[in-house]
C-alpha cells in the first residue's frame, strides 16, 4: 500500500536502486557532455549502447572473462565514435540525421547477432558488489551508497575527473574552444578535426561502458532493445545538465530516483497502473527539460560541421 | 644577437619580410597574381584594394591559411615554408582578423593559453598566463583584466586581448585585417597610438582597409592590389587620397557625390516613443523618437549592436513593437504585418542583403518580383506572369546596370555587388514613399558603394524620406541631411548634417554627450 513507501526499508531500497540505476545514463552522458562540449551532437548514443552491452555480455558469457567483455564492449563503442567522427568531421554529414542512422545500426545489429549467435535466453553472474569495510556497514548509507558493484562507483568517479578535464587541463581548453568557435580554435594552430575525433571517440567508448553496464553489472542479461531509450535519456541529460558535469549528474539522479521509486511502486502492488508508473520518469524529463532549457545555451558550434572558409 | 634585435616583448625583431611571385587560384578566380609584397621593421605598410582584390588571400597565405600556387617568402633575406598558422606563429607572424578570433565564453587569459603548450604539462597554467599578460599589457599600454570574459568586453577591449594573443605567441610582424571596420572613432584614435608605439619599438605592421583616411594617417608606406594583381608600392606621403582610391578602382572616382539642393516637405515617416525587444531578451529600443521628410535623408549612426538591427525590423514589421507608434504618411501603421507596409509603398534594403534581402537560390528575375509578385503584371488570378516578369527583369537589369550572365541566373551566383544592385532594382523601381535602408553599402566596394549611394540621393531627389543605418560613419556624413546617433537602444542626439564632426559623433555613438565630456577640447 501507499504507506508503505515511506517505511525505512523502502526508503533506503528506493535510494539504493536509484543510484545503481543512474550508471548507464552518467557513463553515456558524460560521453555525450565531451561531444556536444566539442560540437558534436551524437544521437547514435542507444546504437553504441546496445552492441556495446551486446559486445560486453557475449564476450563475458564466452570467456568468463567480466573485465575481457568490458574491454570489447568499450572497443566496439570507440570503433563506433570513429565511425561517427568520420562521418561528421570529414563529410560533414547532418549530425542529427547521422545520429539517428547510427543509432538504427546499433538497433538492428545488436539484435541480428542475438539471434544468430545465442539461441536461448542466459543470464551471467555480473560484476559483484564490493564492499567496503567500515563504509559499507553504516546502516543505510551504507547500504545506499556503499555496496555497489565497480561499475556503478567508477560512473561517479568519472564526474569530477570529467570537470577536471573539462576545466582544468589544456585538453579541456581545447575542447571549449573547438565548441564555441572552431574558427578561433584553428587561427591558433589547434586542430578541430583532432579535438572532436576525439571527444567522438570518448563519447563512443563510455557509451560501450554505459551499454554494458546494463548488460553485466545490473541486469546482467542481454535483450533485444534493452537499453529502452537509455541513450536518448543520456543525451536530454546532457542538455538538462547545460553541458556540465555536475548538472549532467543531478539529471540522472533526479531521472533515475523517479525510475526507481516506479519500480517499488510496482513491486510494492500499488494500484497505480503499471503503464501509467513506467511513464513518470519520461514525462518528468519532459517537464524539467521545457522548464530549464531556455536558460540554458548550448556550445555555439553545436551541430555545425567545420570547415575553413572558402 | 645585440640587445638592440629584441622587442620589447623580448622576442626578436623581424627587419624584413617578403613575398615574391605569389599566386593563388580557386577555381575560376586567380585571386593572387604574382604579387610581390614586403614590410619592414618599424613601419606600417598598408595594403589597400577592393573587396576581391586579393587582399585577404595573400596575407591568409603568410598566415598560413591558405597555400600559395606559386610564390615565397623570405624572412630576413632566408626563404621560408609557412605551412599552417602553427609555422607562421613560430616564425613570430601574427594576425588580428577582421571578426575576432576570441572564445566568448571563456575568459582573456584561457583565450591566450588556448593551443600554447603548458609548463604544468597537460594542466593548464593560467596564473602564469595572466601574469604575463599583465606585463605585456604594462608594455604596450594596454589595459586588460586577464580573468574577465570576453562577453564582457567591448569591441575595442576584445580588438587588445587580440592584439595581447598575438604578442604572447611573440609577434613581431602584425598583420591587421580591417581593424577599424568594427570600432567608434575614439576606439581607432587609441587603436593608432598603440600601433605607432609597436612601430616605434621595432614591430613591423600590415595595415588592411578600404577607409582611404586612415590610410594615410597612419602607414608609412601604401600597396595598393586591384583584381588579385599589385598596382603598386609607394611612400605614402607621396600619395593622395584621391591617387589611392583610382589607384584602386582603375578609374577616376567622384568621392562624395553631389547631394543636390532638395527641401524636405512633409513628414512621411515617423518614431514616437518606440520600444521593442531584442532576441537576446534584452531591451532592444527604448523609447525611440525620429522623423523623416519627404525629400530627406535620415542618418542613423551608431556602433555595431546598439538596436540598429531592432529599429530597421520594428519599423519593416518584422519585430513587435512593444511600446509607442510608426506612424506612415500619418497613418498609424504600429505592428503592422510587413505585407500591409509594401502596399504602403515602405521599401527596405535590409543588412543581411544575402539573408534577408533575397532569396539565394531564385533567379534574377524571380528575386526581382518578390515584393511585388502578387500584382499585375507579374501575375493574374494566382497564375505567374512569365512573360511580364522576363520583361521587368531585362528592363531592371538594363536599368540598374547589374552585371549578370541572363536573368535566369541564381542570384547566388552574382558578386556582392551586383546582389545589392539586384535589391536596389527591386525596392527602388517601384517609386516608395518610405525606403529604410540598412547598411546598404558594407562589403561592397568603391564601385558599387558609389552606384548605390548615387541611387539614394537620385531616390532623395524624387522625394523618398529615406532613413538610412550605417555603421560607416563616412557614408553617414556623405549622404545625410541629418544624424542621428543611437547608443543603447536610445537616440542620444539629432544633429543637422552642417554641426556634426566625426569627434561629436564618436563621443555620442559611445553613449557620452559632448558637452558632458571635460577631456575634449574643441
Amino acid at each position: 500500500m501507499i504507506q508503505d513507501l515511506f517505511s525505512v526499508t523502502v526508503l533506503i531500497g528506493i535510494l539504493a536502486s536509484g543510484i545503481r540505476l543512474a550508471t548507464p545514463y552518467l557513463y553515456a552522458a558524460i560521453g555525450e557532455t565531451f561531444s556536444q562540449r566539442s560540437g558534436v551532437l551524437n544521437l547514435g548514443v542507444e546504437g553504441q549502447m546496445l552492441l556495446g552491452a551486446f559486445a560486453a555480455f557475449y564476450v563475458s558469457l564466452r570467456t568468463g572473462n567480466l573485465w575481457l567483455g568490458l574491454l570489447t564492449a568499450m572497443l566496439v563503442g570507440a570503433v563506433m565514435g570513429l565511425a561517427m567522427a568520420y562521418v561528421t568531421v570529414n563529410l560533414q554529414a547532418q549530425q542529427g540525421i547521422s545520429g539517428i542512422g547510427f543509432y538504427l545500426f546499433g538497433l538492428g545489429m545488436s539484435d541480428l547477432l542475438f539471434q544468430k549467435l545465442m539461441p536461448t535466453v542466459e543470464t551471467i553472474r555480473g560484476f559483484p558488489r564490493i564492499y567496503i569495510p567500515g563504509l559499507s556497514d553504516i546502516p543505510g548509507i551504507g547500504e545506499i551508497f556503499f555496496s555497489q558493484n565497480i561499475l556503478v562507483y567508477s560512473a561517479y568517479l568519472l564526474v569530477p575527473v570529467a570537470w577536471f578535464v573539462l576545466n582544468k587541463t589544456t585538453l579541456g581548453l581545447k575542447i571549449r574552444a573547438v565548441g564555441e568557435n572552431p574558427d578561433a580554435a584553428d587561427s591558433l594552430g589547434v586542430s578541430v578535426a583532432r579535438v572532436r575525433y576525439f571527444t567522438i571517440i570518448l563519447g563512443g567508448t563510455l557509451s560501450g561502458i554505459a551499454g554494458a553496464s546494463l548488460s553485466i553489472a545490473l541486469l546482467n542479461v542481454f535483450q533485444q532493445n534493452m537499453t529502452s531509450g537509455a541513450g536518448f535519456i543520456a543525451v536530454a541529460l546532457v542538455y538538462f545538465g547545460a553541458w556540465r558535469p555536475i548538472g549532467v549528474l543531478g539529471g540522472a539522479l533526479l531521472f533515475s530516483m523517479v525510475n526507481a521509486l516506479q519500480l517499488w511502486v510496482q513491486v510494492l502492488n500499488i494500484p497505480i497502473e503499471p503503464e501509467i508508473a513506467v511513464m513518470m520518469p519520461y514525462v518528468l524529463t519532459i517537464l524539467v527539460l521545457v522548464a530549464t532549457v531556455s536558460r540554458v545555451r548550448a556550445p555555439s558550434a553545436l551541430t555545425k560541421p567545420f570547415e575553413r572558409e572558402n | 644577437m645585440t640587445e638592440s634585435n629584441k622587442l620589447p616583448s623580448g622576442q626578436t625583431r623581424i627587419d624584413s619580410l617578403e613575398m615574391r611571385g605569389v599566386t593563388k587560384r580557386f577555381p575560376g578566380v586567380l585571386a593572387n597574381d604574382h604579387v610581390d609584397f614586403d614590410v619592414r621593421s618599424g613601419e606600417v605598410h598598408a595594403l589597400l584594394g577592393e573587396n576581391g582584390a586579393g587582399k585577404s588571400t595573400l596575407m591568409k597565405i603568410l598566415y598560413g591559411l591558405y597555400h600559395p600556387d606559386e610564390g615565397e617568402v623570405l624572412l630576413n633575406g632566408k626563404p621560408v615554408t609557412i605551412a599552417s598558422p602553427t609555422d607562421s606563429i613560430n616564425l613570430g607572424i601574427g594576425m588580428i582578423h577582421q571578426h575576432f578570433m576570441l572564445v566568448q565564453t571563456l575568459t582573456v587569459a584561457e583565450n591566450v593559453a588556448l593551443g600554447l603548450p603548458s609548463s604544468r604539462g597537460a594542466l593548464t597554467d593560467l596564473d602564469r598566463i595572466s601574469k604575463r599578460i599583465l606585463e605585456l599589457a604594462d608594455i604596450y599600454g594596454l589595459k586588460i583584466d586577464p580573468s574577465a570574459y570576453i562577453w564582457q568586453l567591448s569591441v575595442g577591449q576584445q580588438q587588445r586581448v587580440e592584439i595581447i594573443k598575438a604578442l604572447y605567441r611573440g609577434a613581431a610582424l602584425l598583420i591587421l585585417d580591417e581593424p577599424t571596420a568594427v570600432l567608434t572613432p575614439q576606439e581607432v584614435n587609441e587603436l593608432f597610438v598603440i600601433m605607432r608605439q609597436m612601430v616605434r619599438d621595432g614591430h613591423a605592421l600590415i595595415f588592411i582597409s578600404h577607409k582611404l583616411h586612415e590610410v594615410v594617417d597612419i602607414s608609412q608606406r601604401v600597396t595598393v592590389l586591384r583584381d588579385g594583381r599589385k598596382i603598386g608600392t609607394r611612400p605614402t606621403s607621396e600619395t593622395t587620397k584621391q591617387d589611392l582610391a583610382n589607384w584602386m578602382v582603375g578609374r577616376e572616382v567622384g568621392f562624395i557625390p553631389d547631394r543636390g539642393d532638395v527641401t524636405p516637405a512633409e513628414v512621411r515617416l515617423q518614431l514616437e516613443d518606440v520600444s521593442c525587444g531584442s532576441d537576446r531578451g534584452t531591451p532592444g529600443l527604448r523609447g525611440v523618437s525620429v522623423a523623416v521628410r519627404s525629400g530627406e535623408i535620415l542618418g542613423i549612426a551608431g556602433v555595431s549592436g546598439n538596436g540598429q538591427r531592432e529599429l530597421a525590423e520594428a519599423v519593416t514589421g518584422l519585430r513587435k513593437i512593444v511600446s509607442g507608434h510608426v506612424q506612415l504618411e500619418g497613418r498609424d501603421v504600429t505592428n503592422f504585418p510587413p505585407g500591409e507596409l509594401t502596399d504602403r509603398m515602405l521599401s527596405y534594403i535590409p543588412e543581411e542583403r544575402m539573408r534577408d534581402g533575397m532569396i539565394k537560390d531564385f533567379t534574377v528575375a524571380e528575386n526581382l518580383i518578390l515584393r511585388e509578385h502578387h500584382k499585375q503584371p507579374y501575375s493574374r488570378s494566382g497564375f505567374l506572369n512569365l512573360g511580364g516578369i522576363a520583361t521587368h527583369a531585362d528592363k531592371l537589369i538594363r536599368d540598374f546596370r547589374v552585371k549578370t550572365p541572363s536573368r535566369e541566373t541564381l542570384a547566388k551566383n552574382l558578386s556582392g555587388g551586383n546582389i545589392q544592385k539586384v535589391v536596389l532594382a527591386r525596392e527602388i523601381s517601384r517609386d516608395p514613399r518610405v525606403i529604410l535602408a540598412a547598411q546598404p553599402t558594407r562589403g561592397l566596394d568603391i564601385g558599387a558603394t558609389e552606384y548605390v549611394r548615387m541611387q539614394l540621393l537620385e531616390q532623395r531627389k524624387k522625394g523618398a524620406a529615406i532613413l538610412l543605418i550605417s555603421e560607416d560613419l563616412d557614408e553617414i556624413l556623405a549622404l545625410s541631411d541629418r544624424i542621428a546617433v543611437i547608443y543603447e537602444g536610445r537616440i542620444m542626439d539629432i544633429v543637422p548634417r552642417a554641426d556634426a564632426t566625426p569627434e561629436k559623433l564618436g563621443l555620442l555613438m559611445a553613449g557620452v554627450h559632448p558637452e558632458e565630456s571635460t577631456s575634449v577640447v574643441k
